[in-house]
């Protein structure tokens, strides 16, 4: 049995562009392009980009809420065969997602106002283990004591909580299965700094206590840096790095890394890396690039002509996989 | 904007497709087959015509396959601007309707004109000057002005004017200039009449714009921006006009689309009540008698007329406001 | 940092909010501060009562003639009259008529006559009927004590018939023809506006151009075209559903882009996702999640439809072509009203049936305003 839980091999996801219905679309955006990872058993997977990098599109390509362009998603849950993704079906999906379960960024817009919290944990298990009654009430009760909420709050709806309380219910939410696989999708982002430190510690005490292999989506390097093992950064639909997370804060080898780094704050000054004086690299470029061509180069301060005329080959520098013609020179 | 506009004559396409279809329906629905009555009508005036009516019968494809005659009432009309007979009056149906056609888009015109200028300025009072007492009445009278139907107005209206104004009423210009030439006296006298159809047939309308533009602006006043404007000290009325109007503006603009078919269908009704001479009567009598062509044109050129007068409302609205080419 | 999950939370709502509402709780709470729409609705539940038991609200046979009470004026309700000692009594009662007759003009004039009194009771025995056409009665809910009195509360039309009594029964045509063509707009829309916003493609176009294209036609001539085909030898429950189904031809198309435009953008919503990863059917997401999300909009709207039915029945039938006499309707009632002269003659022809729309038609609009305020979660 492989120890990697999921592995994604050639991961495409293209959108047509407003394409009426009597007019063929021409153009398609790549939301993800050609995306290859594995994650392994256990450990918390991040992946980072700036928005509209497709982190949730890859996300979403993963928990089957997208069917990919092209590509392969291979999961293996503990004691199983291993499943491919891409071509199961409804039926076979629903119950893959008891295994994997998702984290939404937006704790307001994740859960139904109109139901009480006793169906929005709980409906997941009265399709999968038919609960109903009391048995269902202790279950969630347990669950909500698990993530640190109060069992009385059974019968309120969610318009009674606040975001970090709201964000509970979701994480709630994805544990009611038992699931092997949790896909956080920001599940931070929306919270207030102080918020964020107590749900991450939560979701790393639930990891410990249930076994749990997260995908970790953010914008954010320090949320990343808190809870990650291993970090893809993520730009333009491509994974343009992917390292460990030490790895990858010390020694960034995609000039994208090192820009994303250069604008995350920097508390202490006395510690702001010198680099910092070279100030990021502008915005994401609104014209499409070229498909053959290395899609950072237009904000990238090394880029020669062969990053414009020529895709990047994938490079392996000190087990770290980087997307740069030039990575492991500059 | 060149592609703008192929897309949406290509798109009418269809509509007109539809539009003649229907009529063509309509004009079926009857019982029996119209060139019987006709001939039933011609042997009781005594003459011998079997020849002539045997000439139309061919016209018509009747007793051919639906399509047939659809094919060849279409090309009539296409290739030739032949509608058909009226029965009833015996005469071509395209000497009759042009004049009618005409009062009736200028009647609806007009009326556009009307409920542009009336509920844009009290849609901004209304909105500026929330709660107050012109605010109540403005909403008062918009509630009114949508739950009055168009002919229940018209009637009231009428019904005023003659019991306390002793006014005549019905018409477009007093009987005595009826087959007048056109002198200023005649069109003083038709500015006497046209006021009140446009105002019955404008109410609702601009009782619908008045709550629209009203809420639009509601919705922009409070905005940060303007906020931050009036912090800046400009003055109100200034304010006012540079931004909030000309955002509100936008959804204001694009109900010309539906308003134009809507004051078609109001300036229908409304003409049969003041008894105008513009297409109301006619086709209602029509359709009495069951003078299936005159009501069949009458029918499709009013829908063909009001689908290409929304489509040039549509184009200007493109060319003022761009984004609507990207919707 | 790493205790911080584990601290009790300072704001947990179970310690200063012992009331919990649920959602729809609250839509209720805020439509009964809406007080014009909660009036409507007591309103229109009231017209729909008299509808529903019209022969027994109304106190005259509609279908009675009398050649000697033609354009008989209004006569007014009064609640005291002068006792047999000159004290004031409670004595529901209204004034009798004085006909005198002009021979000239070959016609009748009236005049109150104040010496004439016309008591009226409650549950007074009239002419019969048959209860939802079941139990006979002849038991009515008022009228004059003295069976063989006549009396016109709103006035008498050109056979003398009482316009109250025909307003009363026309109610249950009207009225009924709004909810029975709501229901099917209902129908129409939500099928068509379902299936546009939940799988989009080819079909969600097909769908969007013909509503476009119902939209962009002027609908009066077209529906007259429809109506005047109507046979006049059908019997009147055909006339009456094909009028229906005419008049219902304007509700569903705003309905259809509504519900789309609710399906679009809730499709996307993240609770509807999560509601398929906990493994719901798309039926069950659909009636789940998806209809209790705008429902109340959805209700909101049907509301607003409503008077538009309404009042596209009343100018069909006033033209002629949507229901035909002997059907009792708002409209055919008008169709007395057609000409300047009998209006002139007899306004009120014109004036009840024509206040009783505008109050109806008011209701409606100012019930479904405000529910639809109430459903707005995001009003204040
Ligand atoms: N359903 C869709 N149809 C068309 N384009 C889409 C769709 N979903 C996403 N995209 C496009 O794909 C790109 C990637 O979007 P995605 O939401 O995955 O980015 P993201 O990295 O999650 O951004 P953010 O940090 O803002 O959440 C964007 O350009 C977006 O416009
Ligand atoms: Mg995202």
């Amino acid at each position: 049995m492989s120890d990697n839980i999921l592995e994604v091999n050639g991961l495409s996801m293209h959108f047509p562009l407003s394409g009426g219905a009597f007019r063929k679309s021409t153009s398609v955006v790549r939301a993800v392009e050609d995306v290859s990872f594995s994650v392994k058993r256990g450990e918390t997977f991040g992946v980072v980009g700036e928005s509209g990098s497709g982190k949730t599109t890859l996300g979403r390509c993963i928990m089957r809420i997208l069917t990919p362009t092209a590509g392969t998603i291979q999961y293996t849950g503990k004691a199983q065969e291993p499943v491919e993704l891409v071509t199961s079906d409804d039926s076979l999906l629903r119950t893959i997602w008891r295994d994997i379960r998702m984290v939404f960024q937006d704790p307001q817009s994740s859960l139904n106002p109109r139901l009480p919290v006793i169906e929005i944990v709980g409906q997941c298990l009265r399709k999968s283990e038919k609960l109903s009654g009391s048995a269902l009430a202790d279950r969630v009760s347990t669950l909500l004591t698990n993530v640190g909420l109060r069992p009385e709050i059974l019968h309120r709806y969610p318009g009674a909580f606040s975001g970090g309380q709201r964000q509970r219910l979701g994480i709630a939410r994805a544990l009611a299965t038992n699931p092997q696989l949790v896909v956080a999708d920001e599940a931070v982002s929306a919270l207030d700094v102080s918020i964020q430190a107590q749900t991450l510690n939560l979701m790393q005490d639930l990891q410990e206590q249930f076994e749990l292999t997260y995908i970790f989506i953010a914008h954010d390097l320090a949320v990343v840096e808190h809870i990650c093992d291993r970090v893809a950064v993520m730009y333009l639909g491509q994974i343009v790095e992917l390292a460990d997370k030490d790895e990858l804060f010390n020694n960034p080898k995609h000039p994208y890394t090192r820009a994303l780094l250069n604008a995350v704050p920097v508390p202490d000054p006395r510690k702001r890396p010198e680099k910092r004086a070279r100030r990021g690299a502008g915005e994401i470029p609104s014209g499409g690039v070229r498909p053959d061509a290395c899609q950072f180069a237009p904000r990238c301060p090394h880029a020669q002509d062969i990053c414009r005329n020529s895709s990047p080959p994938e490079k392996q520098i000190d087990g770290v996989a980087v997307l740069c013609h030039f990575a492991g020179e500059i | 904007m060149l592609g703008f506009l192929a897309r949406r004559i290509l798109y009418m396409i269809p509509t007109l497709f539809l539009v003649s279809i229907v009529t063509f329906a309509i004009i079926q629905l009857p019982p029996g087959d119209y060139l019987d009555t006709l001939a039933a009508d011609m042997g009781e005036a005594g003459s011998d015509n079997n020849a002539a009516i045997e000439a139309l019968r061919v016209q018509y494809g009747l007793g051919e396959p639906m399509y047939v005659q659809y094919g060849k009432w279409m090309s009539g009309i296409l290739l030739h601007g032949n509608f058909g007979l009226s029965f009833e009056k015996n005469r071509p149906v395209t000497d009759l309707i042009w004049d009618r056609l005409g009062w009736t888009f200028l009647i609806s015109l007009l009326t556009l004109a009307f409920i542009w200028l009336t509920a844009l300025p009290i849609g901004i009072y209304s909105a500026v000057k929330k709660y107050s007492a012109g605010d109540y009445i403005a909403t008062f009278f918009g509630f009114i002005g949508l739950a009055i139907p168009n002919f229940l107005l018209a009637l009231v209206m009428m019904y005023v004017a003659f019991r306390y104004f002793g006014q005549s009423v019905g018409g477009l210009v007093s009987p005595e200039y009826l087959d007048a030439p056109w002198t200023w006296a005649k069109f003083g006298n038709l500015l006497e009449h046209i006021w009140m159809p446009i105002f019955v047939i404008g109410t609702s309308g601009a009782a619908a714009l008045i709550r629209i533009m009203r809420a639009n602006l509601l919705d922009e006043l409070y905005r940060p921006y303007v906020v931050t404007a009036r912090a800046k000290g400009m003055s109100e009325f200034q304010l006012l006009l540079r931004y909030p109007v000309r955002v509100a503006l936008n959804p204001f603009i694009s109900t010309i689309g539906w308003i134009l078919p809507t004051l078609v269908s109001g300036e229908i009704i409304v003409s049969v009540v003041m008894n105008l001479p513009t297409t109301g009567p006619m086709l209602l009598r029509a359709l009495l008698v069951q003078d299936m062509y005159l009501a069949g044109s009458l029918i499709l050129i009013v829908s063909v007329l009001t689908v290409v007068g929304t489509l040039i409302s549509d184009l200007l609205l493109a060319w003022i406001d761009p984004r609507i080419r990207y919707q | 940092m790493t205790q911080a999950s584990t601290l009790p939370l300072a704001d947990d709502p179970a310690e200063h909010s012992p009331v919990v509402l649920g959602p729809w709780a609250l839509v209720w709470r805020k439509f009964m501060r809406h007080r014009l729409a909660v009036i409507s609705g007591v309103i229109i539940i009231l017209i729909y009562l008299i509808a529903a038991f019209a022969e027994f609200v109304a106190p005259a046979d509609i279908s009675k003639t009398s050649v000697r009470h033609t354009f008989a004026p209004p006569q007014m309700m009064h609640l005291f009259a002068p006792g047999d000692d000159g004290s004031t009594v409670f004595l529901p009662h209204v004034k009798g008529l004085k006909t005198t007759i002009d021979k000239e003009a070959r016609r009748r004039t009236f005049e109150i006559d104040d010496t004439k009194i016309i008591p009226l009771g409650f549950f007074v025995h009239g002419f019969e009927y048959k209860l939802f056409g079941l139990i006979d009665t002849d038991l009515h809910l008022f009228g004059a004590k003295n069976p063989r009195d006549t009396f016109y509360l709103f006035g008498a039309d050109r056979l003398g018939r009482d316009i109250f009594s025909r307003i009363v029964v026309g109610t249950r045509i009207s009225m009924s023809i709004g909810l029975v063509g709501v229901a099917m707009s209902l129908v129409i829309g939500v099928l068509l506006g379902g299936i546009s916003g939940y799988f989009g493609g080819w079909l969600d176009g097909l769908i969007q151009r013909f509503i476009e294209f119902i939209r962009s036609v002027p609908t009066i001539p077209l529906w007259m075209g429809l109506a005047a085909a109507i046979p006049l030898d059908w019997p009147p429950l055909r006339t009456y559903f094909v009028v229906t189904l005419i008049v219902s031809m304007i509700g569903w198309t705003s309905l259809a882009r509504e519900v789309r435009g609710k399906f679009l953008s809730l499709r996307n919503e993240d609770f509807i996702i999560a509601a398929r990863l906990d493994g719901l059917s798309h039926g069950e997401v659909i009636l789940k999640h998806m209809v209790p999300s705008f429902s109340s909009h959805i209700i909101a709207s049907l509301t607003l439809a409503v008077p538009l039915m309404i009042l596209a029945e009343t100018s069909l039938s006033f033209l002629g072509i949507g229901l035909q006499p002997p059907i009792v309707s708002w409209g055919t009632l008008l169709k007395e009203a057609q000409n300047i002269r009998s209006i002139a003659q007899a306004p009120w022809l014109l004036i009840a049936p024509g206040t009783v729309i505008v109050i109806a038609v008011l209701a409606f609009n100012f019930l479904g305003d405000g529910l639809r305020d109430a459903a707005d979660p995001n009003a204040h």
